[in-house]
């Protein structure tokens, strides 16, 4: 190997050498690649600056999770809890949630809010099954969760995923609204990682349902 | 106004004219009567211009293991007063009395709900089913032997 160039330290006298392997470089792109023409995307006059491009699955979670409608479901004191959160101190409408639905056709998001009896189990699985898909579901408070102080009472559900599947579990008797708002952002956070065309956008087997589908 | 309280001496006086055997005992706050005889007591309290109970508070039901006590919080509107009527039942099975669903209407679904926790039957009222539980639940939870 032949140093040349300019004298003092090795690394002053290889200039000839780096000035070989990136004319080689430069050689090898341009052998094998062809330069990209710009504009990539031919965009006529009249839309420029009112084109937006994203992907299908942004976009479509962007609008789901930006207007979750819940259904109003208050069972016991934390539904006093979620009414606040409704109200103006700490304001649902922030995140497009404010239209508490009287009628689970309209409604996306499912407020289990409070203590779940045996007796009131069947009422919820019918209205979680006459929720329109895609559809959620926050457990609301320890006793929707665990039973809570309940646990093990005669006539309590030992935590409402038993009935329905549940996608947030908001701890707390009751939760303050800062927490629930915190569970719901949670829920907010879910519903942007869906896949549309995959199996994250499927709504998972549930507890009460037969798997015989499942084993087919 | 506040609402006079009657003593059970006042109460058992009272009825002491009408019902010479119905009632059992009294004591400063309540004066108990002899079960079978609750609805006739019943209907003379709220037909009687001095008394004029026509008004139900509650009826509850305590469970003293030997013995249930039935506890009737009356009121009269008109003449600003009220009183405690009581029902001594012993026993834990097949405990019945009369329904006084016939004199005050609100009794309905309270004593519904002594049947269904307390499992004590009333006699004579037109719907007695389970209020809070679900047909074929076992037992009655809130008697003191419920486990």
């Amino acid at each position: 190997m032949e140093l040349s160039g300019g004298q003092g330290p090795l690394y002053n006298r290889t200039w000839g050498i780096d000035r070989e392997e990136g004319q080689t470089v430069n050689e090898l792109i341009a052998a094998s690649t062809e330069p990209i023409e710009v504009p990539f995307i031919e965009v006529p006059e009249d839309l420029k600056n009112n084109l937006l491009v994203t992907s299908v699955d942004a976009l479509v979670n962007w609008g789901r999770k930006s207007a979750l409608w819940p259904v109003s479901f208050g069972l016991a004191c934390c539904a006093f809890e979620m009414m606040a959160t409704a109200m103006g101190r700490f304001d649902i409408a922030r995140f497009g949630m404010e239209a508490f639905r009287a009628s689970p056709r309209q409604a996306d998001l499912m407020i289990v809010a409070g203590t779940v009896t045996w007796k009131m189990a069947p009422p919820i699985r019918r209205i979680y099954d006459q929720m329109a898909e895609p559809k959620w579901v926050i457990s609301m408070g320890v006793c929707a969760t665990s039973g809570g102080p309940y646990f093990g009472s005669y006539s309590v559900v030992p935590g409402v995923d038993h009935v329905i599947p549940v996608d947030v579990y908001v701890p707390g008797c009751p939760p303050r609204p800062d927490a629930l708002l915190y569970g719901i952002m949670e829920l907010h956070d879910k519903i942007k990682k869906y896949h549309h065309l995959r199996k994250g956008a499927s709504v998972p087997e549930t507890a009460g349902q037969s798997s015989e589908v499942g084993d087919a | 106004m506040a609402m006079r309280e009657l003593s059970g001496a006042e109460l058992s006086a009272a009825l002491g004219q009408a019902f010479p055997d119905a009632v059992e005992e009294y004591d400063d706050t309540a004066a108990w009567v002899r079960p079978s005889r609750v609805r006739t007591v019943a209907a003379y309290l709220r037909d009687d211009p001095s008394l004029d109970f026509q008004f139900l508070n509650s009826i509850s039901a305590v469970d003293f293991v030997e013995y249930f006590d039935l506890v009737f919080h009356i009121m009269s509107l008109r003449q600003r007063h009220c009183a405690v009527l009581k029902a001594r039942l012993y026993g834990r099975n097949e405990l019945a009395l009369p329904s006084v669903y016939s004199v005050w209407r609100g009794a309905d679904f309270q004593e519904r709900e002594i049947w269904d926790l307390m499992g004590i039957r009333f006699e004579g009222h037109p719907n007695l089913k389970r209020i809070m539980l679900w047909e074929g639940f076992d037992g009655h939870p809130l008697r003191k032997d419920f486990l």
